[in-house]
């Protein structure tokens, strides 16, 4: 069904898709905390969906990478993926081992998705200055 | 290795835009910016394919720099 659609729309709709459940999961799981009568194998369940969404959306970078059909903008999307990865590891470890002297607060460990998404913008920005392009909008 | 490539050139030749040039490989605008800059090498098919469509063999358009 999706196979009419370009690499780039195909990765925006599964996106979508894949937000609206994160968002819909977010809900659920919030609502069902405040409730003390909610079971706890249940609760555990719901808890897990959000994390299974963002899996999904790093599914849908891969996806992109594989379908994408011009080889100089697949590179771009590698090497932002790649950088954002190093962002995100750099800062989860730093700030890991600031935590471990208690030097800073801990946080909670989804955040490191959240600062990988960061980086996915600081690989863009260093694709324009090193290849005079933005690349495609991740 | 750094390669420089005559695509401007050739492309100037027919009168073509990138985006025109761009069509005929399939290809992106920014792939063909990158290629005549020097930015970007592109693989060996994409080069069989630029030089099929000029019609001219892979090393008259890409050479040793």
């Amino acid at each position: 069904m999706l196979a009419k659609f370009t690499a780039q729309r195909r990765y925006f709709l599964r996106l979508a898709v894949i937000m609206a459940l994160y968002c819909a999961a977010i809900f659920v799981a919030v609502t069902l905390r405040k409730d003390a009568a909610t079971p706890p194998a249940l609760m555990a369940a719901v808890a897990l969906v959000p994390g299974i969404c963002i899996i999904g959306v790093f599914w849908a970078i891969g996806r992109l990478i594989v379908e994408e059909p011009d080889e100089f903008l697949r590179m771009l999307i590698v090497r932002q993926a790649l950088i954002a990865t190093a962002f995100a590891l750099s800062l989860a470890s730093i700030h890991g081992f600031l935590s471990q002297f208690q030097l800073v607060d801990r946080v909670d460990a989804y955040w490191v998705a959240v600062l990988w998404c960061f980086g996915l913008a600081v690989g863009q920005v260093i694709n324009r200055i090193q290849y005079g392009t933005w690349g495609k909008c991740l | 290795m750094p390669v420089k490539n005559r695509l401007k050139v050739l492309r100037a030749e027919r009168d073509w835009s990138q985006q025109d040039l761009a069509a005929r490989l399939d290809v992106s605008r920014q792939s063909v910016n990158a290629i005549e800059t020097g930015r970007y090498d592109p693989s060996l098919p994409l080069a069989f394919k630029i030089a099929d469509l000029f019609g001219l063999p892979i090393e008259e358009i890409f050479q040793r720099d």
